[in-house]
């Protein structure tokens, strides 16, 4: 092969482990991205039922309802409108009435909503960023000050 | 006064990393000696400054001071002593100054092995490393200064978060901080000084690799810590604050390779120097995504916007100002010669590209959130499945061309011979393969196929000294002889590479693992794995400043008892917050692991149940691999690298 025949094997060689890289990953972006809505947004989308999404907001006070065998079911809002979500397991430390959550799952014909996965966080103090963008969206955010008694 | 001392100090550090800076690089700059010759001092001065300061905040901690505001807020007087010594940098401040001790350090010890650098290198990479250092001591003194106080002070602290009140996390941000900052400065520091070459190669690479072991270890304790605190028996989220770990550790995997081909064969220079930017650039990036809290994740703590908006823009600074220095002298470098593709620098290559691909696709995923919510407001998560589908059509291409990369000569390799060499490696991984296919027949298929890969590269690893070992006619004592005799860096290649083996064998068993959860009631029985799991009694319980309510279960095989497992939820006193004990029986390696939530009225308790088959290779393995990067670096050719210059073009001791 020539100077010029190896380097363009070469550049051809990688441009191939780039094109496959780059189709990968808009091939998969595409598909296993999941939305991130407010109880709000999900009234005003019309959603179709069965659609993998995370729901954000404030769990109701007085909602959470336990059942048989780990089962439970809870209320999440942003203020404005409430979901109802049902889920079975074991749920983050974090999780209490009143504080913010995170719950991935299928969204269920009627304005429900089935949870596999529920996320709190690690710091009592803390709010998730999804979750306070809702409330401010909706207007109901109550300002950092709940955070700012860590500084 | 000892605060004040300490904040004293690091000012005056400030005044010294500029000084590091302005004086040296002028001096390489204008090719004045005794300008350069100012690098040296400045770095040790700064260094004595900064740990002065350091010293000042951990007397704080261990003194409970809590008229120190930081200390206020982090820590307690019923803390034992080790966690208020890494209660230091278990906060945002406290972590900065750490991060700024490190970046001190490693001026130093650059200045410390100086005499047998050439002048004018050693003094460029002070001068940026200085610029670095200055950009941080400035950050923690006007956005996050540790020293403030309190006045009038408190009489008891607010307590640490208890997830941070763990052994585990003690050591672990020590770890991930030992960055590559220093490889920037290499990078940079050459392209001011013009000669980039083997040499420089040869320089640069014990500091990278000494980042990378680093590195390796952090994620490795960052992982067990998340897989036994969180409770949810995962050892990987594809968390953002993961992936900003997993980036930098992608690029400098592929840095410590790159070097290598400029070492040896004097090429990929130019890609070499990009790659050390792009490595450090994502470090920094790494912090800023922790930092900032622009992702949602499971691992940050101590998030603040408006200070994420300050190391963005030091980011911006150093990542600009990296490629731009790039893209002006860049073209300056002569060209190494073209090489075979069928070579071990061409493998190299191949490895190159896979990894910037692998760490290309992370990043994309990591960050594809931010930018589609900058561009049309819309909030999505990418998640494991989108990072699985990814990484692993890269990364099994990756670690099946190991064993021949290795095996195969530099400049020409002979492909017939190195299959030749490893036929016996394929035949044994194939042969694992196949046997354990057999043997859990009706299983998942991926954890055998994963399997005969980590065993491929652990037996091509062998293969690999063996060969090299190896002459006709020999017994076996001059074939130890030889083998003691090789190099340590193609020991340390090695077995870093059985240490990669040995993990991808503990991330494919996972696939046999089983998950339940259910309510058991005392005296009820549930199954994991090849264990039964027998709840015996749920009680409540005091620690040192915790109350803990625990569920014993009783562990059996068959009929006979072989353990007992006691996971818990503690509330911490200072904090009236819980947090989830696993509990974990380690049998052979694999693991059983339980966690509860809290007891029902009629004492009975949910449980989540979990038995993990080979779970523990995946530390054991990550440890491997840094053990396999130290050995490298006592290398003798790591150790002198100045006194062994070669003559361009000679063979190096190793090929």
């Amino acid at each position: 092969m020539t100077r010029k025949g190896k380097r363009l094997a070469v550049i051809g060689g990688m441009g191939a482990v780039l094109a496959l890289a780059a189709g990968l990953v808009l091939y998969q972006v595409t598909d296993t991205i999941v939305f991130f809505y407010g109880p709000t947004e999900i009234h005003e989308k019309n959603l179709q039922p069965g659609t993998r999404i995370r729901v954000g907001g404030i769990v109701v006070d007085g909602s959470v309802k336990r059942g048989e065998n780990l089962a439970m079911t809870f209320k999440v809002t942003d203020g404005n409108k409430e979901i109802a979500v049902s889920y079975r397991g074991i749920l983050p430390d974090l999780f209490r009435e009143g504080q913010g959550v995170v719950a991935e799952g299928v969204l269920q014909p009627g304005q429900a909503f089935r949870a596999d996965t529920v996320l709190a966080k690690h710091d009592e103090n803390y709010m998730p960023k999804e979750v306070a963008d809702t409330l401010k969206k909706q207007g109901k955010w109550q300002g950092e000050a709940k955070a700012g008694e860590t500084r | 006064m000892i605060v004040e001392i300490g904040h004293y100090a690091l000012v005056l550090a400030l005044a010294a990393a500029l000084i590091q800076t302005a004086l040296p690089l002028w001096g390489v700059i204008s090719r004045d000696a005794a300008l350069m010759e100012t690098a040296k001092p400045a770095a040790l001065a700064g260094f004595l400054l900064v740990a002065m300061s350091y010293g000042a905040l951990t007397w704080a901690y261990v003194a409970s001071d809590f008229s120190v505001l930081n200390v206020y807020a982090n820590s307690h007087s019923q803390k034992p002593l080790v966690y208020r010594i890494s209660g230091v940098w278990a906060n945002h401040e406290g972590s900065m100054l750490l991060w700024v001790s490190i970046l001190v350090l490693f001026a130093a010890m650059v200045a410390l092995k100086g005499r047998e650098m050439p002048l004018r290198l050693q003094a460029a990479v002070l001068g940026v490393q200085g610029s670095i250092s200055a950009a941080f001591i400035f950050f923690v003194l006007l956005a996050s200064n540790p020293f403030e106080r309190l006045l009038p002070a408190p009489v008891e602290g607010r307590g640490l978060n208890p997830l941070l009140q763990d052994p585990g996390l003690a050591i672990h941000p020590p770890l991930l901080y030992v960055g590559f900052s220093i490889a920037f400065s290499f990078a940079v520091g050459a392209l001011i000084h013009g000669r980039i070459d083997a040499v420089w190669a040869r320089f640069v690479r014990p500091w990278t690799l000494l980042a990378w072991i680093f590195l390796t270890a952090g994620i490795a304790m960052g992982s067990y810590w998340a897989y036994y605190e969180l409770g949810w028996g995962g050892w990987w989220f594809w968390d953002p604050v993961e992936n900003a770990s997993l980036m930098p550790w992608l690029a400098g995997t592929a840095l410590l390779h790159s070097t290598l081909v400029m070492e040896k064969r004097d090429a990929l220079k130019v890609w070499t120097i990009l790659l050390s930017i792009l490595t450090f650039s994502l470090s920094l990036l790494g912090a800023f995504l922790v930092r900032s809290g622009v992702l949602t994740s499971v691992h940050a703590f101590a998030t603040d916007p408006a200070r994420g908006q300050v190391i963005l823009a030091i980011l911006i600074f150093f990542i600009g100002g990296g490629f731009a220095l790039f893209a002006w002298r860049a073209p300056l470098l002569k060209q190494g010669g073209l090489f075979a593709p069928i070579s071990r620098e061409g493998a190299l290559v191949v490895n190159n590209l896979l990894l910037a691909a692998i760490t290309a696709a992370v990043f994309i995923g990591t960050l594809y959130p931010l930018a589609l919510e900058a561009i049309d407001g819309s909030k999505i998560s990418v998640g494991p499945p989108f990072f699985e589908a990814t990484v692993i059509p890269l990364g099994v291409p990756l670690l099946l061309i190991v064993p021949v990369g290795t095996a195969l000569a530099w400049k020409r390799g002979d492909l017939y011979g190195v299959a030749q060499r490893l036929m016996v490696a394929a035949g044994l991984a194939l042969a694992a393969m196949i046997g354990v296919f057999a043997w859990t027949h009706g299983g998942p298929v991926a954890a055998p196929l994963g399997i005969g890969l980590g065993a491929w590269l652990i037996f091509g690893s062998i293969s690999e000294i063996l060969a090299r070992s190896h002459r006709t006619g020999a017994g076996p004592s001059l074939m130890l002889r030889r083998a003691l005799g090789l190099p340590l860096a193609a020991w340390g290649a090695a077995i870093a590479h059985i240490g990669v083996g040995v993990a991808v064998i503990g991330i494919s068993a996972t696939a046999w693992g089983t998950e339940k959860i259910a309510l058991v009631r005392p005296g009820e029985v549930l199954q994991a794995g090849p264990y039964t799991v027998r709840l015996e009694r749920s009680f409540v319980r005091n620690g040192p400043d915790f109350r803990e309510t625990v569920a014993t279960f009783s562990v059996l095989k068959g009929d006979e008892v072989v353990g007992r497992i006691e996971p818990g939820k503690r509330v911490f006193v200072a904090q009236t917050m819980p947090t989830s004990e696993a509990g974990l029986m380690t049998a052979g390696l694999g693991q059983v692991y339980a966690s509860i939530s809290e007891f029902e009225p009629d004492g009975s308790v949910g449980v989540r149940l979990y038995w993990k088959p080979l779970v523990t290779l995946i530390w054991i393995g990550s440890m491997i691999m840094a053990a396999g990067g130290a050995l490298s670096m006592f290398d003798r050719r790591a150790r002198v690298a100045a006194a062994v210059r070669a003559p361009h073009g000679a063979k190096p001791a190793g090929a």
